[in-house]
């Protein structure tokens, strides 16, 4: 009988479609010991040089915030101008190779062999996935982004057409319309299939190598293909070890922002007192002042503080009755709030910019994610390439946690449920703020909350709150908005410990809790004294700009695993119909 | 007295498990009951089995060994976890119920400075399933 595969003109997998044979025993480096009372079970050395690089880049900022912040930026800025086409065309390909695997036979390969079953319903899956990838930034920039592109020129050349508001009066109906367009395609740009492609390919990657392959769940395993056994070498600790770093600095500095974010939404719907006479504050704390010089570091610690205490909370309860349970509460919030503000909002303009949008977005595809002769670097650099770089140093993270609760998926299945479905998502969650921001700003100008707050001034922290500030309700959405913040922050935060867990434990996830909580702890403290130094939020900013760095080391990684996932699938059963 | 004993085992650690191994065989012996080994897995490879299903059969290979040599009638049953570190307890309480073991023996270290912060799974068991439960200092 001639099998399926033949009848697809695909030839059958070459060798062994089973789990590779090595002689390497997960967990064989690993250091089973004990401190005190607690016991560990640590990669050796993983788990060590990522802690101490840590401690050596804190101690850094905090000893010499000037120069540290000079160099980083100076070292970030460099591989954004001079890697644009690097990221750009890399991003590209993981988006193409995504979809080329949802049509090609390959996609009907089941993540855990043909015998597995998914054991997360959609909703919890996707819930989780989301909660994970970006739930946090929409809560930021679903206003920002399209109010900034829509109201301002960007960089050198616009692309789109400027908003030219004068004397408060906004020009013709024709330039707007086409500026409007040109924000959604811009932001969606920014929030679709690319970065999606890219959690998406690590994912898959890491979910193959370990399901179907029994290799251990970290980011080594991907090259075994290109390393063979010399992943469990030097090359191997070095890609664990970078991961981890890179996944603990980029929360740590997120959860550093973000605390500023809390805060000012906190000010913002409880506060008292006012900002010109530097009296403004919450609770007694300072903050939101003209003069922030005075805003209290306090007040953020203890934001920092009640995060992660939730977090360890979460973290301590597990993946299903800690991560899952919030990240599902999280999402009921999020979907309660995108319904509030559709109704509430200029609906018919909603749907008008999910569908213009997605128009403009299938038009000008094409031109914004071409690095080749283009003159709007401004926004080539100052957006398109930090985004890339940004969601692929943030990838190791969020596609290790989605591996981890995608089991039992087909490729299809999963590239169309991490892929597209969250790309939708994102395009209507940004059709609905941004585009009732945008009418905000159209009726009221620039007496707009939103106008004043993202375009007259760069208050990126309060845009969320302008737009909601001008619909009805607005004391018990801002509430709700600040407790998304904040859970959106605990469910990055949660997750993220599982997975640098993972990762310095040499792949295993059963080792014991007392090392996620000193991660979910860590993860925290390094937030906390960054932000109580002399430097302030230059700490910050050093260390994420070096994270966005490292974007470009993992660009080169995820070229690795398309080729990865390419020789894995080849060596896989497709499952028969 | 009793007719199924459960006997959770750990494989990564089973050398360890030696009292608990056989103080169980010696009981089942004594009241004629049967065994059946309990093994909680993660689904990604570990250092026992790189998947579930072999780890199954690590676990049966086991209990075909224990029956052998301590001439007794073992099974075995495996749980699967999405997070073994913490589900544990949850895992062990469930398999009590779907195995219907009426006795637990397991291997518990002697209680330290930790269990204040994180309870055995022994202890755990002993308070939660309707079984009997015994606990073997090692």
């Amino acid at each position: 009988m001639a099998d399926e595969t033949v009848n697809q003109g695909i030839p059958a997998p070459e060798g062994a479609s089973d789990i590779i044979e090595t002689d390497y025993e997960i967990g064989q480096d690993n250091i089973e010991t004990r401190i005190g009372p607690f016991r560990l079970d640590i990669h050796n050395p993983v788990f060590v040089v990522s802690a101490v690089m840590v401690v050596l880049f804190v101690g850094l900022a905090l000893i010499a915030p000037e120069w540290s912040r000079d160099t980083f930026l100076a070292i970030r800025n460099y591989v954004k101008s001079q890697f644009d086409w690097f990221f750009l065309m890399s991003a590209n390909l993981f988006v193409v190779f995504a979809l080329i695997l949802i049509v090609t036979p390959w996609g009907s390969v089941r993540l855990g062999g043909s015998e597995a079953r998914p054991d997360y319903s959609y909703p919890a899956w996707f819930a989780m996935l989301f909660a994970a990838g970006m739930g946090i930034g929409l809560m930021f920039f679903g206003v920002l982004e399209p109010v900034y592109y829509f109201g301002t020129p960007w960089g050198d050349q616009p692309l789109g057409g400027e908003l030219g508001i004068v004397d408060g009066v906004v020009a013709d109906a024709a330039q707007v319309e086409a500026a409007r367009q040109m924000a959604m395609a811009a932001t969606i740009f920014h929030w679709g299939l690319h970065p999606w492609a890219i959690y998406a390919i690590v994912a898959l990657a890491l979910a193959l190598f370990s399901y179907n392959k029994g290799l251990p769940l970290t980011l080594r395993s991907a090259f075994y293909p290109l390393l063979g056994e010399r992943v469990w070498g030097f090359w191997g600790n070095a890609i664990d070890t970078i991961a981890a770093f890179a996944t603990l600095f980029g929360l740590a500095t997120s959860l550093g922002f973000g605390a500023t974010q809390v805060a000012s939404g906190l000010t913002e719907v409880f506060g008292s007192g006012s900002a010109e006479d530097g009296t403004r504050n919450f609770m007694g704390f300072l903050w939101g002042n003209a003069d922030a010089s005075n805003d209290s570091s306090v007040l953020l610690v203890l934001i920092i503080a009640f995060i992660t205490a939730i977090a360890l909370i979460s973290v301590v309860r597990g993946l299903d009755g800690g991560v899952k349970v919030l990240s599902e509460i999280n999402m009921g919030l999020a979907a309660l709030l995108l319904v509030f503000v559709f109704i509430a909002g200029p609906s018919i303009a909603i749907l008008g910019d999910f569908f213009g949008g997605l128009a403009a977005y299938a038009r000008e595809i094409v031109p914004l994610s071409n690095p080749v002769g283009r003159e709007d670097t401004g926004f080539l650099h100052g957006w398109t390439t930090f985004y890339w770089a940004w969601w692929i140093s943030w990838s190791p993270f969020v596609g290790m946690f989605i591996a981890r609760v995608s089991r039992g998926r087909t490729v299809r299945e999963f590239v169309v449920c991490v892929l597209l479905i969250p790309s939708l998502v994102c395009v209507f969650w940004m059709a609905t703020f941004g585009g009732t921001a945008i009418s905000q700003v159209i009726a009221g100008a620039t007496d707009s909350g939103v106008f004043q707050n993202v375009i007259a001034a760069y208050k990126p922290e309060i845009s969320l709150f302008a737009m909601l500030g001008e619909l009805p309700l607005a004391s018990i959405t801002s509430v709700l908005a600040v407790v998304l913040v904040i859970i959106f922050f605990v469910t990055s935060s949660d997750s993220g410990s599982l997975v640098i867990d993972t990762i310095t434990a040499g792949g295993k996830v059963d080792a014991p809790v007392s090392q996620r909580i000193f991660w979910c702890i860590f993860e925290g403290a390094v937030a906390a004294v960054l932000l109580l130094g002399a430097a302030g939020t230059a700490g910050l900013d050093s260390l994420q700009a070096m994270v966005i760095s490292t974007g470009l080391f993992f660009t080169a990684v995820l070229l690795v695993m398309c080729f990865a996932i390419f020789r894995g699938l080849m060596t896989e059963r497709r499952e028969m119909k | 007295m009793f007719s199924k004993i459960m006997v959770p085992v750990d494989l990564a650690h089973a050398a360890s498990l030696d009292r608990a191994l056989t103080c169980a065989a010696g009981l089942a012996g004594q009241y004629g009951a049967e065994i059946v080994y309990v093994g909680v897995t993660a689904q990604t490879p570990g250092s026992v089995a790189h998947t579930p299903a072999e780890y199954k059969s690590k676990l049966a290979d086991f209990a075909a060994g224990q029956s052998g040599q301590h001439g007794i009638t073992a099974t075995s049953h495996m749980v699967e976890s999405h997070d073994p570190a913490v589900d544990m307890d949850k895992a062990l309480l469930k398999a009590v119920a779907d195995t219907g073991a009426d006795l637990v023996v397991m291997q518990s270290h002697k209680p330290g400075l930790s269990d204040y912060i994180f309870e055995g799974h022994g202890p755990y068991l002993s308070q939660h399933a309707k079984a009997s439960v015994m606990l073997v200092r090692d």
